[in-house]
């Protein structure tokens, strides 16, 4: 293992009552890698998410996020990463500067530092004009850029992404993805849940998951070689056939 | 700190923003303190009655000149027959007819006894017994004057009901009841309903997320509605003062720190059922029909306590208004001082205390 994996775990389970939701997963990720996190519907990936962010207590396993413990340093954890829930997760009924300047100031952000960044975060996202808009009245793909730029607002190292393109057209998916990819380049690891298996493509890395069980875990390009198929969908495919796990 | 400056500044954001909800928060106290005070007024007025007095003497005129002078009566004028007043009644012309007796005088006279029969039109109950009351009342009266002219002792034993002044009664009693209904509404239903709303909306993952602390949202949620439920406290206290002409008999100040107590109990509770529940729609069930029945039905307000039964009366003593209720009535209406509302106030403080530790254990610092 290399010093530059910013997540590492080992034996990973969550269990609610006599349901095992994730069951001794191990990985890690290398620093400013893009890690796709897949699985079928109920297959553990939130759960595994929250376990990561400090949200929810493992059962058992051990791991580090950002270089801290999750069992013990959750705070420390907190402040070096970044996250976007499978729900749409800004205000609504807050203008979009309100959101930024709010979450800024939650990860600790001077006022100088909040104006500066959101001067460069409008100017990139060609949003200047929507400063003043409530975010209600955005469109969704809009609003999906706008909480991926404010989730990574405070240069986290780990941004973490649960299922951020969920009901976006694919124009949009994909200018979401370069979005992901300057992310990346900055040096922001990028750990990102989806159903597309498009998007799988565009990962460094995946693991899949089937019934809280990592199943499979490299490239791209090496799992297709392995399962003997032309894309990723068929790689999904085999290995979800496998699942016991009712839907 | 700064950060929780931030957050409490965007929960005010999101009920200023609100029009509807802030305009029912603020004009609640308002609609529900002349709706109380006015409408829904325990005291009868304008009965229209008509009279039947086959005896014409001088005793019945001067029950009937007393009926007319007394202001809750709108006298229709004399009829002449049972079956006149029958249709009057069915027609809804007249509320109550006061039918005397073929020789009223002269048996009253002559045998101590006399019959006055008051017909009144009870399909409204409440108001059928209270103008039958009000008669009673001034018949009785007058019988008490005949008897202290003649010194003749008088067999009709009338109980007078009218002990008070009905209009100054109802304002007295409602005043305190809708300080208790209107703050354990907004502390308790709107803070429960604005933690569960982040829950329902995921917004509550991404805090629990970022380096907030888990208490540092709660308690940042419960401070726009503490100022908002102090604005209605004052409004309450204006308008019962200067629109229902309640006094305030007692010290200010103490009312105000009692108000204060109960306000942070029904943050308290709000915090316990926002930990208990994941939607809005469960937190506004929970929070209204379990908070506000209680509140309306068990604290006094509207019903009295001595006279529910038995298993009522302890339930009633589970309901936190019941206790401010009381301590505002002492205080306010009475005049009373601390030591008088020192039982009251310390159920409070040890609800309060309850609640808070209780939901504290509650909260979810984790998501499961």
């Amino acid at each position: 293992m290399s010093n530059n994996d910013v997540i590492k775990v080992s034996g990973l389970t969550k269990k609610f009552g006599h349901f095992t939701a994730v069951d001794h997963i191990s990985f890690d990720v290398k620093e400013g890698e893009i890690f796709g996190f897949l699985g079928a519907n109920g297959a553990g990936k939130t759960t595994a998410i929250q376990m990561l962010c400090g949200i929810s207590k493992p059962t058992a396993g051990k791991g580090t996020v950002a270089g801290y413990d999750i069992l013990r340093e959750n705070e420390k954890i907190k402040r070096n990463i970044g996250y976007m829930s499978q729900k749409f997760s800004l205000y609504e009924d807050l203008r979009v500067w309100e959101n930024i300047r709010l979450f800024g100031g939650i990860y600790g952000l001077n006022d100088k530092q909040i104006a500066d960044k959101t001067e460069e975060l409008l100017t990139r996202l060609k949003f200047e004009d929507q400063r003043n808009a409530m975010v209600r009245s955005l469109p969704l793909g809009w609003k999906q850029k706008l909480a991926f730029s404010v989730a990574i607002f405070h240069t986290p190292k780990i941004v973490f992404l649960d299922e951020p393109t969920g009901g976006v057209d694919p124009a949009m998916r994909r200018q979401f993805w370069e979005m992901i990819y300057e992310a990346a380049d900055q040096g922001i690891t990028v750990f990102v849940t989806t159903h597309y298996m498009d998007e799988a493509e565009y990962c460094n890395r995946v693991s899949i998951m089937v019934d809280g069980r990592i199943d499979a875990l490299d490239s791209p390009s090496a799992l297709k070689q392995q399962y003997d198929a032309v894309n990723m969908d068929q790689v999904f495919r085999k290995l979800a056939r496998k699942s016991t796990r009712a839907e | 700190m700064k950060q929780f400056f931030a957050f409490v500044k965007k929960e005010f954001y999101h009920i200023l923003r609100d029009g509807r909800t802030m305009l029912i928060l603020l004009g609640m106290p308002v609609v529900q303190i002349l709706l109380f005070g006015f409408a829904i007024n325990m005291d009868v007025q304008h009965i229209r009655t008509a009279v039947y007095d086959p005896s014409q003497d001088e005793t019945s005129r001067q029950i009937v000149q007393r009926i007319t002078a007394n202001p809750y009566f709108d006298m229709q004028g004399e009829v002449y027959s049972m079956q006149e007043i029958q249709d009057l009644l069915r027609r809804g012309d007249i509320d109550m007819a006061v039918v005397f007796d073929e020789a009223f005088q002269t048996n009253l006279v002559h045998s101590g006894k006399s019959q006055i029969q008051i017909i009144t039109d009870a399909s409204d109950p409440n108001l059928g017994t209270i103008s039958t009351n009000y008669v009673l009342a001034i018949i009785g009266q007058y019988q008490q004057e005949m008897m202290g002219l003649t010194g003749i002792p008088y067999q009709i034993d009338i109980k007078s009901k009218l002990l008070y002044n009905p209009e100054m009664i109802s304002a007295y009693t409602f005043v305190p009841g809708i300080m208790g209904l209107v703050l354990m509404i907004i502390c308790a239903i709107m803070t429960s309903i604005s933690i569960v709303r982040e829950k329902e909306r995921g917004t509550m993952e991404v805090l629990l997320a970022s380096p907030l602390r888990p208490a540092t949202v709660l308690i940042s949620k419960t401070i726009p509605y503490l100022t908002l439920s102090f604005v209605n406290l004052i409004s309450i206290l204006l308008l019962a003062v200067f629109v229902l002409h309640v006094p305030i008999q007692g010290n200010l100040l103490l009312l105000i720190a009692v108000s204060i107590l109960f306000i942070f109990l029904a943050l308290a509770l709000g915090l316990l059922i926002s930990t208990l529940v994941r939607t809005q729609v469960t937190a506004i069930l929970i929070a209204g029909l379990g908070l506000m029945m209680p509140t309306l039905i068990l604290s006094g307000m509207i019903f009295p306590i001595g006279n529910m039964p038995q298993p009522l009366q302890w339930l009633s003593a589970l309901v936190p208004a019941r206790w401010y209720i009381a301590a505002v009535k002492k205080i306010m209406i009475e005049g009373l001082g601390f030591i008088y509302v020192i039982k009251e106030v310390s159920i409070l403080v040890g609800m309060s205390v309850f609640l808070i530790v209780f939901s504290i254990f509650n909260i979810k610092t984790r998501l499961e």
